[in-house]
């Protein structure tokens, strides 16, 4: 047929590519201010977030924030070792001399390396299976996927984690791909169910009409829909991946010594407990901490992505 | 004028579920049960029902939302609905439709330029897609500035005009209105339909104009067809259908509608007072699908469907007062 | 109509509702009376503010972010603003009962009808005296009756996916009604169904209030309806009632120009096309327009209109309205 309606005729209006671009960076700036404004209705949210861009702060730049960077690596101190806290050593020594506030703050960048690199292994692979599954509801498509992501939740997710990480060398990238394992049919799960009810809303049915690819209606009309939970999931999900790896190491999995890990530092400190207790007891302190910070966030961005409109 | 949409005994039955043990009989709607049309290039038109009529399903029907379980559907004398079930991407851009409900109708993540910017993308290949987008939104006199706005921040009718200028991006020589300004108010309605008219008038366009509101359809269509439980109950050219209601549903219909003036009161059929309910589209009366309702229902009712026949140049009627060669003798309100 | 005291009277009511760009001015004074035993309709278009004058009645608009911060409300000659929780309670379902546009949202779903009827007739019933089951499953039965259900026992025990649309809001009808209220208000209550269900339940609506001489405040933008239904109209747009008439009068003399325009945008069965509509749209409630809401769209605009809000002045007997272009002495 021949563009009988697109082949243009006298505006009745006209807006040049400037106006359009500053209406570009007006609606966009607007759209921030629009999400910081339902972030922060609660107070508890921005304290959350403040918390998390402090922890990940220190941990980017832990050789500088630590006290006693050394202390970090392979460092052997008998003198100093035991000492509690005071001020020159904030949360003390442990056994073998080491501060454990430098401890900590590496231990840090290890736990939330751990949460960044596993949930960026573990949500897009998720995320994907659980658009396709859900759109293809009802076919082999579906069947095949949600059942297989069956099978894995069906198995404890720790004691998998522990199979996986004790058949493999012990380290950090190894525990985190443990973790992954167990990790990415949560995603798949939430992103179904999303997926499942959305595929009948109208503007859905009006791109198949139109003929838009399968790709474009599960990236651009079902996707920017389930944002919303998947964004939520994940900031309080970094917690938990730092709790399992922490719980992991200490096990004896993950990461080795020397090098610092919440973990390890819980179990080596409990031994001590309660004479030198701050050598265990900081340490979980500073997961609590993360754990929280996340947790507050979450929230916020669960508001974020609320109702729309007035 | 050219018949632009051939449809002949269309059926889409659904099969809901199963029933009884252990013999696990299924459920079948039959949402669409038989019905033949045509459509005229640059014409309106409508089609009347209430709920369970089946109208909205012709519409997915036609637009290619369902497939058939039986019937064809002819457009410009193509077959539109293969044997493989996929239907040619021209054909997808000739055909569209505005939905009922605005709210839904758009992607409330996406912003009206993204909207309009995926039609535009797939048919439109090779131009300056701002450009485009300003175009169709000046079409529809909506200001260019509203191309960065999201849904929730258009009101009902606003949102409706988006959906009309998304529809149009693709070059349609068909478009399916369904129920377009049924969620709207008076006043913008009223705005919404006279864009409708004008952009047919430029452009050629044939409307299938689906509404429950029959005051709102004497105003637009050239034809009128009433449906009932999935079957066409009376279609005919606009004045004579309301002029002379021939169907008991259609007078049913027509009586019971509020007006607002004492000229559309005279001119309303005498009261045809509405006894029962409408029966479950599962399990149809047997013979005319309307004798649970009609005042007027016979013996031959119950047991023979009617079939279509002509009563007028352009009037055809399913009813059994007008297949008898004398009336019969009548029940009285079933 | 008697020369009794009001049964309700709303005066200058005024509710902002607080938002993330701001306060919105969404209802600014708004005047409303009716008498005992009258049927009034409640007109205007989406957005205009009807449906929080009536919550504001029942004081269920959830505040925050609604704000109520002048007017008066009484029913009954009580002050409904100052009522303690107690009071407040036998006013709403006894006093005043309401009716909804969708009847499947007003029912719950996971309560059979008879519970759910149960409940509203237990808790309606006056202090001190409490109902025996038997009397409660009586009640409920005629209530049915009297909407003209048929079998009210095996209605009573269905769920209400069982029911059609019809039936439902015959059955909110039936629950409204059980309690005898000297109110009903029935928010768009055909809407959501079929014409000819619609005109039935409608037709069985207008009966049942006549019989029992309950008065009515019936809310909706179908202006056929509130020929049919009612006695005397009142007109919103924008948070302001702009006119008041005896409803035979308001559609052989519409006088406000919003009132004119809403009339000729309703299509008519005796064709004839469809006027072009008002121009503009409804205005921004954060920073509503000066002087007239009505201003920016309206065909006889005058320069005092942009300034000043009009008052409402009493043009006939029983027929006001609010534009400089009726000024006269006569105020409302």
């Amino acid at each position: 047929m021949n563009n009988v309606i697109m082949s243009g005729r006298h505006l009745k209006t006209t807006i040049s590519a400037e106006q359009i671009k500053t209406l570009e960076k007006a609606s966009r700036r607007e759209n921030l201010g629009r999400s910081w404004y339902k972030f922060s209705r609660n107070p508890m949210s921005v304290v959350g977030l403040v918390m998390v861009v402090s922890l990940i702060l220190i941990a980017i730049f832990a050789p500088f924030v630590a006290p006693y960077p050394k202390h970090a690596g392979p460092f052997t101190d008998f003198h100093n070792a035991k000492i509690p806290p005071g001020l020159q050593y904030f949360f003390g020594t442990d056994v073998i001399g080491r501060d454990v506030l430098s401890r900590i703050i590496f231990g840090l960048r290890s736990s939330l390396l751990m949460g960044v690199v596993v949930l960026a292994l573990v949500v897009p692979p998720g995320v994907i299976l659980g658009l396709v599954a859900g759109y293809f509801q009802d076919t082999w498509i579906d069947t095949v996927i949600m059942r297989i992501t069956d099978v894995f939740l069906a198995v404890p997710p720790l004691i998998l984690a522990l199979a996986v990480a004790s058949v493999l060398k012990p380290n950090l990238w190894n525990g985190m791909f443990a973790v992954s394992l167990m990790w990415w049919p949560w995603y798949t799960r939430l992103v179904y169910g999303r997926a499942v009810a959305l595929r009948n809303e109208y503007y859905v049915s009006a791109a198949e009409v139109t003929g838009a690819s399968t790709a474009h209606i599960l990236f651009r009309e079902i996707l920017p829909n389930t944002l919303s939970p998947i964004l939520t999931k994940m900031s309080i999900d970094i917690a938990w991946v730092i709790i399992i790896g922490s719980m992991l190491s200490f096990v004896g999995l993950g990461v080795q010594p020397p090098e610092p890990s919440l973990g390890t530092m819980i179990a080596d400190g409990s031994r001590y407990l309660p004479d030198q207790w701050w050598i265990a007891v900081f340490p979980a302190l500073a997961i609590v901490l993360i754990v929280l910070g996340f947790n507050l966030m979450g929230d916020g961005v669960r508001d974020m992505f609320g109702a729309e409109g007035s | 004028m050219t018949e632009i949409l051939t449809v002949t005994d269309l059926k889409k039955y659904f099969v809901v579920g199963r029933s009884g043990w252990p013999k696990r009989e299924s459920i079948t709607v039959k949402a669409v049960d038989g019905i033949s049309f045509t459509m005229r290039e640059g014409e309106t038109l409508g089609l009347v029902g209430e709920s369970g009529s089946g109208k909205s399903t012709v519409a997915y029907i036609t637009v290619g939302m369902y497939s058939p379980t039986s019937g064809s559907l002819k457009f410009r004398g193509q077959e539109l609905f293969q044997a493989d079930g996929k239907r040619p991407i021209r054909l997808k851009k000739d055909i569209q439709i505005v939905y009922q409900d605005p709210g839904s109708s758009l992607n409330p993540r996406r912003n009206i330029k993204d909207i309009l910017e995926m039609p535009l993308r797939l048919h439109q290949p090779g131009k300056n897609r701002l450009e485009q987008i300003v175009y169709l939104l000046d079409l529809v006199d909506m200001p260019p500035e509203y191309m960065y706005k999201y849904p929730y921040m258009l009101s009902g009718g606003e949102k409706q005009i988006v959906a009309v200028a998304r529809a149009l991006a693709t070059d349609p020589s068909l478009v399916i209105l369904d129920e377009p300004t049924s969620a709207l108010d008076v006043s913008v309605q009223a705005k919404t339909i006279n864009l409708l008219l004008r952009l047919q008038q430029e452009f050629q366009l044939t409307y299938l104009f689906i509404t429950h509101d029959l005051s709102l359809m004497r105003n637009v269509a050239s034809r009128v067809a009433i449906m009932y439980l999935g079957k066409i109950c009376e279609i005919a050219e606009t004045a004579d259908f309301f002029q002379k209601p021939l169907h008991p549903y259609t007078q049913m219909l027509l009586s019971s509608i509020p007006v607002i003036s004492e000229e559309e009161e005279a001119f309303k059929p005498k009261k045809v007072i509405s006894t029962g309910e409408i029966p479950s589209p599962v399990n149809l009366p047997s013979g005319c699908s309307f004798t649970t309702r009609c005042p007027f229902v016979m013996t031959v009712c119950r047991e023979i469907d009617p079939a279509m026949v002509e009563a007028g140049p352009g009037h055809k009627v399913r009813c059994h007062l007008f297949t008898q060669p004398e009336p019969a003798t009548v029940e009285g309100p079933g | 109509m008697n020369e009794a005291r009001p049964l309700l009277e709303i005066k200058d009511l005024t509710v902002q509702f607080s938002v993330y760009a701001g306060k919105l001015q969404v209802l600014d004074g708004v005047d409303f009376y009716m008498y005992p035993g009258e049927k009034v309709g409640l007109v205007g278009e989406t957005g205009c503010g009807k449906t929080t004058t009536m919550k504001a009645i029942l004081r269920v608009l959830p505040s925050p972010p609604a704000i109520i911060s002048r007017g008066d409300i009484f029913f009954g000659g009580q002050d409904v603003m100052r009522m303690n929780e107690e009071d407040l309670s036998r006013v709403r379902g006894r006093g005043i009962s309401m009716i909804f546009q969708d009847p499947t949202a007003a029912l719950n779903p996971v309560f059979s009808i008879g519970e759910q009827f149960g409940y509203v007739i237990k808790y309606s019933a006056p202090p001190g005296k409490s109902l025996t089951k038997q009397e409660i499953h009586l009640r409920a039965v005629n209530a049915l009756q009297e909407v003209a259900l048929a079998d009210p026992e095996r209605l009573l025990r269905s769920y209400p996916i069982q029911l059609s649309g019809g039936m439902r809001q015959r059955v909110c009808i039936g629950m409204a009604l059980a309690t005898n209220p000297k109110l009903l208000i029935a928010d768009e209550p055909g809407t959501s169904l079929d014409v000819t269900i619609q005109d039935q339940v409608l037709r069985l609506l207008r009966t049942l209030v006549e019989e029992k001489n309950t008065s009515v405040i019936l809310i909706t933008h179908t202006l056929g309806i509130v020929r049919e239904m009612t006695d005397r109209v009142y007109v919103m747009y924008a948070g302001d009632i702009v006119e008041m008439a005896v409803t035979k009068n308001l559609f052989s003399n519409p006088l406000h120009p919003y009132t004119q325009g809403l009339i000729s945008t309703v299509p008519r069965l005796t064709g004839g096309g469809i006027a072009s509509g008002i121009p503009g749209r409804i205005p921004n409630y954060l920073t509503p327009p000066p002087g007239c809401r009505f201003h920016p769209r309206c065909p006889h605009i005058m320069d005092i209109c942009r300034t000043e809000k009009p008052p409402t002045y009493r043009v006939n007997d029983d027929h006001d309205v609010a534009c400089f272009l009726y000024q006269t002495e006569n105020r409302a």
